[in-house]
């Protein structure tokens, strides 16, 4: 055996092994997460947690029904403003989008989505919470629905992209008009994937804090209405853990329990949704 | 119909150089030539269907029964002149019926009754109709590929064309397939004008009355389909023929 064979064998082991640590220490730091807040997280995780509201301190139990519900309200407000301009962008980027507007609008998504999120917060602050001088859930919801469009954009166009070129032109050929051929046969194509998008997509601002620092503000009771500051599990998370008291503690890590499950659940959904739309093609 | 003086690019680059060809109505005609000839791009001309690439553009005239196709909506001409492509493309969420209502359904045809009519004429047509007649509602992709290519013709033929373009449509299926729609090529042309591309000689020789012979984007011989195989005019054609290039 040559000696440069040998070399070879040296730099393909320790590239190899190389690489393969490093995914390894990914899927590490994963499971490091998910199992450290599970095991804090669970031992404070009860009933009440799910049914009561948060408890004055030195006063234990208690839990945070309003910011669960706090958060699917600001998610779905958030869903209503984001995802018909988010959606309805991406469509025009992956059907008409070939020209010099649909490159400057693709640029300008993903600068967007590269800003940081506390830039945002301060965005819906400047436009809603000062004209109307107060936090709000329809701050917090146009916070969280600005950060949509952007993400939106970009996952409804590769979602619709993935329909073959092939579809479209039958869809011509037969002398159908381009936007029926759009609406009826390339975006049901594309149903399963643009739903699995939209999944992740609310998955992903469902977990914002900053831009509801100081648009939903939070709130230690039930909100009722649109206009009233409103709690969400992000910011219960950020206010419980850098309280100094115990007890807080450990509702923040059960607080970041659920909210990881919620991520973790519409991911999963989406990843399943995905695995049967593969099939169908 | 008939070409007059076709020019086509994509982008700066001239695809097809001054192309002039009379196709006879209820006949087949054929187009032959090596890879990259612009085959394809000429009959994607005749129905309009080249502008829709980007960068695409197109000059000269086409004629369908003496009308030129400029004056036409893209939309109308391409429900008279019919496409079948290279992959046989079912609609992926439609079921057989479906995919062969598609045309007329979102051309605006509601009426059950009259769809159900035109699918099975189509199905009949395409020679798909006494396997699937069971079984209309599965999805057409669930179809072999050979089944699927007919759907693609039946799904043509439901919107009444005059003209059917069809684009190499055997080159991805097996002999027993390809056989069955030359067959139905045959059938077909009592009704239908057919002009297909395709690189397969024999095939070209088997089902087509004339034979146009495309090089480098221009028209070398364009003649009936037993002197371009038997006594053909340009060297190049027979040397093409013959399997000394391409």
């Amino acid at each position: 055996m040559s000696a440069s064979y040998q070399k070879r064998r040296l730099v393909n082991f320790i590239a190899f092994g190389l690489t393969g640590g490093c995914a390894l220490l990914t899927l590490g730091v994963l499971f490091f997460i998910l199992g450290y807040v599970t095991a804090h997280g669970f031992a404070s995780l009860s009933w009440s947690f799910f049914t009561q509201l948060p408890k004055p301190v030195g006063d234990p139990g208690g839990g945070m029904a309003n910011a669960i519900a706090g958060t699917l309200k600001l998610i779905f407000l958030a869903a209503w403003i984001g995802l018909p301009i988010g959606v309805l962008g991406g469509v025009y980027l992956a059907e008409f989008g070939g020209n010099a507007f649909g490159f400057f609008v693709r640029y300008a998504a993903d600068v967007i989505n590269g800003v940081p999120s506390i830039v945002m917060g301060i965005f819906a602050y400047a436009i809603v919470v000062l004209p109307m001088k107060r936090f709000s859930t329809l701050a917090g919801g146009v916070a969280l629905g600005l950060m949509l469009i952007p993400i939106a954009v970009r996952s409804t166009e590769e979602f619709l992209k993935l329909v073959p070129r092939s579809i479209r032109e039958s869809a011509l050929a037969l002398g159908i008009p381009r936007w029926k051929a759009i609406l009826w046969i390339v975006i049901p194509a594309a149903l399963r994937g643009l739903l699995t998008g939209v999944m992740l997509d609310l998955s992903r601002v469902s977990g914002e804090t900053a831009p509801l620092l100081f648009t939903a503000f939070g709130n230690r009771f039930w909100s009722s209405g649109w206009l009233n500051p409103i709690a969400s599990l992000p910011v219960m998370i950020f206010t419980y853990a850098v309280s100094p008291y115990a007890d807080w503690h450990r509702q923040a890590w059960a607080a970041a329990l659920v909210l990881l499950m919620l991520v973790l659940i519409s991911n999963v959904g989406a990843r399943l949704l995905m695995r049967k739309r593969i099939r169908a093609f | 119909m008939e070409a007059q003086n076709i020019q086509a690019w994509f982008g700066d680059k001239l695809v097809l150089k001054n192309i002039s060809m009379k196709i006879k109505p209820r006949q087949v005609s054929a187009i032959i030539g090596p890879s990259g000839c612009g085959k394809s791009t000429f009959i994607r001309c005749l129905n309009r269907m080249h502008e829709v690439v980007p960068g695409a553009r197109m000059e000269g005239r086409v004629l369908l029964d003496g009308a030129d196709i400029w004056e036409l909506d893209p939309v109308l001409l391409r429900r008279r002149v019919g496409m079948v492509f290279q992959k046989a493309q079912p609609f992926p969420t439609m079921s057989i019926f479906d995919n062969v209502a598609a045309g007329l359904r979102l051309n605006g045809l509601r009426n059950r009754r009259q769809l159900s009519a035109v699918v099975e004429q189509s199905l009949k047509r395409a020679a798909l109709w006494d396997e699937v007649k069971d079984h209309l509602d599965k999805p057409g992709t669930g179809l072999s590929g050979g089944q699927q290519q007919r759907l693609c013709i039946a799904r043509a033929l439901a919107v009444s064309p005059a003209v059917l373009l069809m684009d190499e449509p055997c080159s991805a299926l097996d002999p027993i397939a390809t056989a069955r729609i030359e067959e139905l090529i045959l059938t077909l042309k009592k009704n239908y004008t057919i002009v297909i591309v395709t690189h397969n000689m024999q095939q070209a020789a088997r089902v087509s009355d004339e034979t146009a012979f495309f090089l480098l984007g221009e028209l070398i011989e364009f003649n009936n389909t037993r002197t371009i195989f038997t006594t053909p005019g340009d060297k190049r054609t027979e040397d093409y023929i013959t399997g000394r290039f391409g």
